[in-house]
């Protein structure tokens, strides 16, 4: 073969003797006599070498006949899954951008099970520089189909050729990424003379120079002969590649946009200051926060209390126990907040179940002992209605249902809720109105001392500044809407 | 101090807070209920500290690049629930093999197929049997809470980085779903710069970070290694709470949401005067073996209720605990349907007449 005229010095990137190599051979590479892989392989060292990053090049070996490339080169190196290559060089190099990324992969790798790996990296243009050695075959496996595969072409699985009808026809993977825009860099290349590996040699710089440089995602396709699968010589072989091969599969450069390219920065350095950390992690204690071994005082927080809203969805029944949650949380109380969960959302209804407690929530699910209903329509009430304990609280919404029965201690308190919100301009704040309802209720039934009735209104605003701090005139209206609310309370009482 | 530490988090949303604050520099993920919330937090706030986020194409993807950012010597997480985890298992398998850790969270779901995204725990097997081909094992925490979501996923790298291995927080979809009052843990000081960074040279060699092995007695000689590494985990890093079992005549066995559930019944059931207690596993791998060794050889119970959302995982890794000295009950439901308290008081009660006979 003419390549065999073609001399190498050897590149430092590679390691002297290839002591990783198992076994007495440590001058030669494991690859077959003729393997494109060898050659190219010097093409990639020698690149490497020239460009002076060996230091941080992040080389990603595959499944194939290239798995033990880290035998050779003397650079931060993986071995990956089977196809999975541009995934984990995507992960090294958002990792640690200072990573120069090799992907170097066969036609199996790459064009089958692990096309969808290869074309998302393509597509998100990582920086990396993938080497894709099309050599028609599987041959570490031992010269099954590829999907490079030839018309016609005999393997150990299409014994009798493949047939493109029922086994399609060679993919053309150079030109599919030609469909993509972020690609900087494609070129096809041959290594059947003195001339042609010339060439390739150029791509492979170009190839390498972009990595250095940063530029995105450049892809050079290799047409590479596997003598032993595919049974020939080299003068076969040749005469295979440039004149069958390259029907399906035409050598030259398929894009080139290094040029206009312009050289890739490094990403800002991650934030791991610990101060800094809680700055942008960490909310902003509103003004009137309270400090963390404050205790309310009132009787009934000394047990768990348990409560249940429900209506209808868009009636900002999550809200409303979001709210309250963040009420009990802001005034140091355990609380869990748990909204309706898959069937339970069907047909519009929406449901969530509010705990708070000075000790430990036991099951968060409410489904009896409920301390406060709060019913927006009848369905609600209809399914959670039995829920109430004997001395429980329910507040109704009066345009939705007429007054319900109550049993034992029960209090029933009706509210027109979304009336009183369209009247302060916004119906969303209709829990707003609940919670300033709300307020009436647990100052005169829990009840609550005088220190957190008062206390009651400053967390509620608390918790709605730290919500919608950025959105004064909602903020305004939801304030309104909870004085309104209690109004109305307070008259009812 | 001026900043609130006590956040009202969905348990996914914890989970993403205890990774940042554990150090964690890149999230790679592939949506799906009920484990959104864990991407869509940590698109959030990953670039806010200049991290990074990336929705990869795919679970296979994702967890690929989980092994290149832990590669390159990074902490890394990704997130997602039964199916994606199925699509992770080859993945998992190469973790184990190099020794690197990771950070996985899976909000279980109702399988097997699509199933639904109802709660189940049907995973166990898959996360704490090993899931891929090969032997090994990965380490399993059991939060069950909004605020055990934060705390372990910080732990679980802590552990993970201590034994170089991946460590999943296995959480059903109501723990993930599920909203509660949560107490930040303060970041600590950064210093992360593991020996197996690819691309460390050591004597003028570069490090290699492999998994093929061809010399039979190499890869056995991993493989010794690995068991070692699993024999010490289970003998020293056994995780568990434990509540009324000194004197329990009926043990339950219950992690996850079924560990609250569990608790409340205690409760009740206590105030009947009828003995039961609960053995929570805080990790299902390494399991709490000793505990529950300990409570059946004290001679005080006698019987075991394994409550699970799954048809029999867990119960397995109970009776090889208990030894068959006592018999092992399942208590379970499945499909998304969570177990009331009524239902597993009632089973209390049959086992108790079960025993009785
Ligand atoms: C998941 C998985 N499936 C199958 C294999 C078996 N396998 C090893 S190499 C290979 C094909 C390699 O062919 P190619 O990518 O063309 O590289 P070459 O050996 O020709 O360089 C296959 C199928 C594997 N290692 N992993
Ligand atoms: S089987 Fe083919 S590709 Fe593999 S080393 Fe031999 S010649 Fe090269």
């Amino acid at each position: 073969m003419s390549m065999e005229k073609v001399k190498f010095g050897r590149s430092k990137v590679f390691f002297d003797p290839f002591n990783r190599r198992p076994g007495p051979i440590k001058k030669n590479m494991h690859y077959c006599p003729g393997c494109g892989h060898g050659i190219l392989h010097k093409l990639i060292a020698e690149a490497i070498e020239h460009y002076g990053i060996q230091q941080d090049v992040a080389f990603i070996a595959p499944v194939g006949c290239a798995v033990f490339a880290y035998y050779y080169f003397n650079t931060g190196a993986i071995s990956v899954p089977h196809g999975r290559a541009p995934a984990v060089g995507t992960g090294v190099g958002r990792a640690n951008p200072e990573k120069f990324v090799i992907s170097y992969q066969g036609d199996g790798d790459l064009a089958a099970i692990g096309f969808n790996e290869f074309i998302q990296a393509a597509n998100r243009g990582e920086k990396m520089t993938i080497f894709f050695v099309n050599n028609t075959n599987y041959g570490m496996t031992g010269g099954q189909m590829a999907p490079t595969t030839l018309p016609g072409q005999k393997t150990t699985t299409t014994p009798f050729g493949r047939n493109p009808l029922t086994e399609g026809y060679p993919i053309n993977v150079s030109s599919l990424i030609n469909t993509l825009t972020s690609p900087v860099y494609i070129e096809r290349v041959a290594l059947t003379s003195t001339a042609r590996i010339a060439a390739a040699k150029k791509a492979v710089y170009k190839g390498i120079e972009n990595l250095r440089d940063r530029k995105g995602f450049s892809f050079i396709e290799v047409l590479a002969p596997c003598p032993i699968n595919l049974r020939m010589t080299t003068e076969q072989l040749n005469d295979f590649i440039e004149n069958k091969m390259t029907e399906f599969f035409p050598i030259g450069c398929v894009r080139d946009r290094s040029a206009e390219t312009a050289v890739g920065e490094l990403p800002p350095a991650t934030i791991h200051e610990p101060a800094e950390v809680m700055a942008k992690l960490f909310p902003l204690r509103q003004e009137g926060g309270v400090a963390d071994d404050f205790r309310n005082d009132s009787e009934i927080f000394n047990r768990e209390l348990r409560i249940r809203m429900s209506g209808f969805g868009g009636q900002g029944i999550l809200s409303l126990g979001h709210n309250f949650a963040n009420m009990a949380r802001l005034r140091n109380f355990n609380v869990s907040w748990m909204p309706s969960y898959g069937p339970e959302q069907r047909g519009g209804a929406a449901s969530c179940a509010v705990i708070l407690s000075r000790g430990v929530i036991s099951n968060p699910m409410v489904d009896n002992n409920c301390d406060l209903l709060i019913a927006l329509t009848q369905m609600a009430l209809d399914k959670f209605g039995h829920q109430l304990s004997d001395n429980g609280i329910l507040i109704y919404d009066r345009s939705a249902m007429s007054k319900p029965e109550v049993k034992g201690n029960q209090k029933v308190f009706g509210l027109d809720a979304l009336a009183i919100a369209n009247s302060v301009g916004n119906p969303k704040c209709a829990n707003s109105v609940i919670l300033g309802a709300l307020a009436v209720i647990l100052k005169k039934y829990a009840p609550l001392t005088e220190g957190d009735a008062a206390d009651y209104d400053k967390v509620y605003r608390e918790a709605l500044t730290e919500s919608f701090g950025s959105k004064p005139k909602v903020l305004e209206q939801n304030f309104a809407a909870f004085e309104a609310g209690k109004a109305a309370m307070a008259a009812e009482l | 101090m001026k900043y609130n530490k006590r956040l009202l988090l969905k348990g996914n949303e914890a989970a993403v807070y205890g990774a940042l604050i554990a150090g964690c520099d890149c999230y790679f993920g592939y949506p799906i209920t009920p484990a959104s919330e864990v991407a869509q937090t940590a698109a959030q706030l990953f670039p806010q500290l200049n991290r990074t986020f990336l929705q990869a194409e795919s679970e296979i993807g994702a967890i690929n690049m989980v092994i290149g950012g832990a590669a390159a010597g990074k902490r890394v997480m990704t997130g997602s629930s039964g199916l994606g985890i199925s699509l992770k298992q080859e993945g998992m398998s190469y973790l184990a093999a190099y020794e690197m850790p990771a950070l996985i969270i899976d909000v279980t779901r109702g399988g097997p197929g699509l199933g639904n995204i109802g709660p189940e725990q049907a995973d166990y097997f898959q996360l704490v049997k090993g899931g891929g081909h090969g032997s090994y094992h990965c380490l399993v925490f059991t939060p069950n809470s909004a605020q055990e979501m934060c705390d372990m996923s910080i732990k679980a790298f802590e552990l993970a980085e201590k034994y170089r291995m991946p460590a999943y927080v296995m959480a059903d979809g109501v723990i993930g779903q599920m909203m509660e009052s949560v107490l930040l843990p303060e970041p600590k000081e950064f210093d992360y710069d593991p020996e197996w960074k690819m691309g460390r040279y050591v004597n003028g060699e570069a490090q290699v970070i492999t998994s093929i092995y061809m010399e039979y007695n190499d890869l056995e000689a991993l493989n010794n290694r690995l068991q070692a590494k699993y024999r010490e985990i289970e003998k020293n890093e056994q995780s568990y709470e434990e509540y009324m079992a000194d004197d329990a005549e009926v043990l339950i066995v219950a992690y996850g949401i079924c560990s609250r559930i569990a608790r409340g019944v205690v409760d009740t059931m206590r105030a009947d005067g009828v003995k039961v207690g609960l053995v929570r596993p805080k990790m299902v791998y390494p399991f709490p073996v000793d505990p529950l060794k300990k409570h059946v050889e004290n001679g005080t119970v006698k019987a075991v209720m394994s409550l699970e959302m799954s048809a029999g995982q867990m119960i397995e890794d109970v009776r090889l605990a208990v030894e068959c000295k006592v018999p092992v009950y399942l208590q379970n439901r499945m499909g998304g349907n969570i177990p009331s308290g009524a239902e597993v008081v009632e089973g209390v009660r049959t086992i108790l007449k079960e025993i009785a006979k």
